[in-house]
């Protein structure tokens, strides 16, 4: 139970490093970022950065602080120190609303859809495309809405054939996918996934991995938190690891194994 | 035992379930599942134009849409508020407090012109109604207390005003031609001096009257024009698409940028306007208003909206089903009045209608989406 490891006075700089694009910008760019709740120090001066089309994965073992810190990202907590710049500038995010309108989209692991709407005003959900109602009144353009849905879906392979019937009637992959479409469809600069295959099936966790595979053809950066070292493998290109609310290792997935991640995560 | 505990499952394990075993439910039975309440009207209509003699009658027909008008306007407003997952306790008192109060308005201004006692009356509706609705908006939307408790608070404060205002009897409009507007038609005709419209034709008088035929009550006009206005609003635009959508999942809503706490308060709010036009109806058609006036409605309105097909737990209703279900109430206590059966039996019928919608609402999912 020691608060301070040993590295800490020298900070982030001792730790194993992956290396770098040179002269790239990173997308997201933590700088010592801090989060205390009462007189637990959930992060710890973390620098964490992801640069243009990589997939990230966050891991750490309960209460490590991989969540508290993604959260800060999010809008959801604000740092108590620290810094968080998005394509080099300096941002604040006071709130959820605030991360998507940076182009930070989350998809939470409770899916943050409308069980009782379809896939395609779940898509809409908040920015609603405006259009006639029985061709005079003002309302919504549904029509246009449906085919724009349609279309980020079948762009990203996924087939949902009534785009009407409620979510609730989708599968757990489609649900998941129809989080990530609205993500997509949204111009997402930066996207963050929790747990994006728990509670699936395995041949839809095969298709949510795939799924993360296309966002990384089409160039945008995913930062995923799991605890499935397989899954992990098989999409991240980097590994970011946190211990007690620090971080304790930074790697390229090619350069290291399971059990190495798994001692590091334990300490 | 344990058959039976699978079969009251939650529904979202059904709904899991159901992926699995890829059920193909014929389309039939989705179909009636959806328009069950629709095709109960049909066989409600059927039976007592079989049974019940007079009943399958155009006049007969007009008077039970001007019956319902009242019913009908209350849960309109209700209807938003049951698909946001809430529930609006104190419409049945919001609507005796706003008849009370607009009465007393109105028989203040007895001797002036009828348009303007009309209009004030209108206002003073209006002022109830924003009013209650502000109240339970705010203790809703930005106090966070449960609804239940919150219109609780507001029904027993509405009915006390209204006792205090009234001071218990109904108090009556003594303006004359107030009536029309309640009880009048679009068109009138009579044998001999033909087709009118707005006013019983010129020359009828004395027992002559009585062979006047009314056609439209302005009161179906009232609910056509009240019901086609929460139907747009609610089907129609981004603020009905909000209302399903904090029904459905706020967490998630308020995730996707839509102002939870403003929406919440403009459902109350118009819940209560809607109430209070519920009032401002019945003072209309009965030259009058009482305190109680809405006490027994408040809970018919939300039957009307359960047999209309909106879930309980939020997230899915519609305006035509709602007025479905109060037409299903309505053609029940009509069709009782005219078998010449004991009216209170209607409680024991509407009662039973309600416990069939509950029963379809959870076969839904189950044996057809």
């Amino acid at each position: 139970m020691t608060m301070l490891a040993p590295h800490s006075v020298s900070g982030a700089a001792s730790i194993p490093q992956a290396p770098h694009p040179e002269g790239l910008t990173p997308v997201l760019r933590c700088r010592k970022i801090t989060k205390r709740f009462g007189g637990l120090v959930a992060v710890d001066q973390v620098d964490f950065d992801v640069y243009p089309g990589e997939t990230v994965a966050l891991l750490g073992d309960n209460g490590a602080g991989k969540s508290t810190l993604i959260q800060t990202v999010a809008g959801v907590h604000r740092p108590d120190g620290g810094t968080i710049e998005l394509d080099g500038k300096e941002v604040d995010i006071p709130s959820p609303l605030q991360a998507r309108d940076l182009g930070i989209e989350t998809v939470f692991q409770d899916l943050a859809l409308c069980d009782n709407l379809g896939a395609a005003e779940n898509i809409f959900l908040g920015r609603e495309v405006p259009g006639k109602a029985y061709g005079f009144l003002p309302g919504l353009n549904n029509a246009r809405m449906r085919s724009e849905a349609k279309a980020v879906l079948s762009e990203l392979h996924i087939n949902i054939r009534n785009l009407e019937a409620p979510v609730r009637t989708l599968s757990g992959g489609q649900r998941q996918a129809t989080a990530i479409a609205r993500a997509v469809y949204w111009k997402a600069k930066l996207m963050i996934m929790d747990e994006p295959t728990a509670a699936l099936g395995v041949p839809e966790q095969k298709k949510v991995l795939s799924l993360i595979e296309t966002l990384k053809s089409r160039g945008v950066p995913v930062i995923i938190i799991s605890h499935n070292m397989q899954d992990v493998f098989e999409v991240a290109d980097r590994l970011f690891i946190m211990r007690r609310g620090r971080a304790v290792a930074d790697l390229r997935a090619a350069d290291t194994n399971a059990n190495e991640v798994v001692r590091l995560m334990v300490g | 035992m344990s058959a039976k505990s699978t079969s009251l499952s939650s529904p979202a394990q059904d709904a899991s379930a159901g992926q699995d075993e890829v059920l193909a439910p014929s389309n039939l039975v989705a179909f009636a599942g959806r328009m069950w309440a629709v095709l109960f009207l049909i066989a409600l209509i059927v039976f007592f134009s079989i049974t019940a003699p007079g009943f399958f009658d155009l006049f007969n027909f007009q008077a039970v849409g001007a019956n319902m008008a009242v019913l009908l306007v209350l849960g309109l407003g209700q209807t938003f508020v049951i698909i946001s997952a809430g529930i609006d306790l104190s419409t049945g008192f919001v609507m005796g407090l706003s008849s009370v109060a607009s009465a007393i308005v109105m028989q203040a201004l007895t001797g002036y012109p009828l348009p303007v006692i009309i209009l004030l009356g209108l206002m003073t509706t209006l002022f109830i109604g924003l009013a209650a609705g502000a109240v339970n908006g705010v203790l809703v939307a930005y106090m966070r207390v449960p609804p239940f408790i919150a219109t609780l608070g507001t029904l027993s404060v509405a009915e006390g005003v209204a006792y205090v205002l009234s001071g218990g009897p109904p108090v009556s409009i003594s303006t004359r031609g107030l009536g029309f507007f309640g009880n009048g038609f679009l068109a009138y005709f009579h044998p001999e001096a033909g087709l009118s419209f707005l006013a019983m034709p010129s020359g009828v008088t004395g027992t002559a009257v009585r062979d006047v035929l009314g056609f439209f009550p302005l009161q179906v006009v009232y609910i056509v024009i009240l019901a086609s206005f929460c139907g747009w609003l609610l089907g129609s635009t981004r603020f009905g698409r909000h209302v399903y959508a904090v029904g459905g999942n706020p967490k998630a809503a308020s995730r996707a940028g839509i102002p939870l706490a403003w929406t919440l308060f403009k459902i109350y709010v118009l819940c209560a306007v809607s109430a209070s036009l519920a009032g401002f109806l019945y003072v209309l058609r009965f030259n009058g208003g009482v305190a109680n006036a809405g006490d027994a409605l408040m809970l018919s309105s939300v039957a009307a909206i359960a047999i209309g097909g909106a879930s309980m737990l939020g997230g899915q209703g519609r305006i035509l089903g709602t007025v479905v279900g109060a037409l299903v109430i309505a053609v029940i206590q009509n069709g009782l009045v005219i078998l010449g059966i004991d009216p209170f039996w209607q409680y024991v019928a509407v009662g039973a209608v309600i416990i069939m919608a509950v029963l379809v609402d959870q076969a839904k999912g189950r044996f057809f989406p």
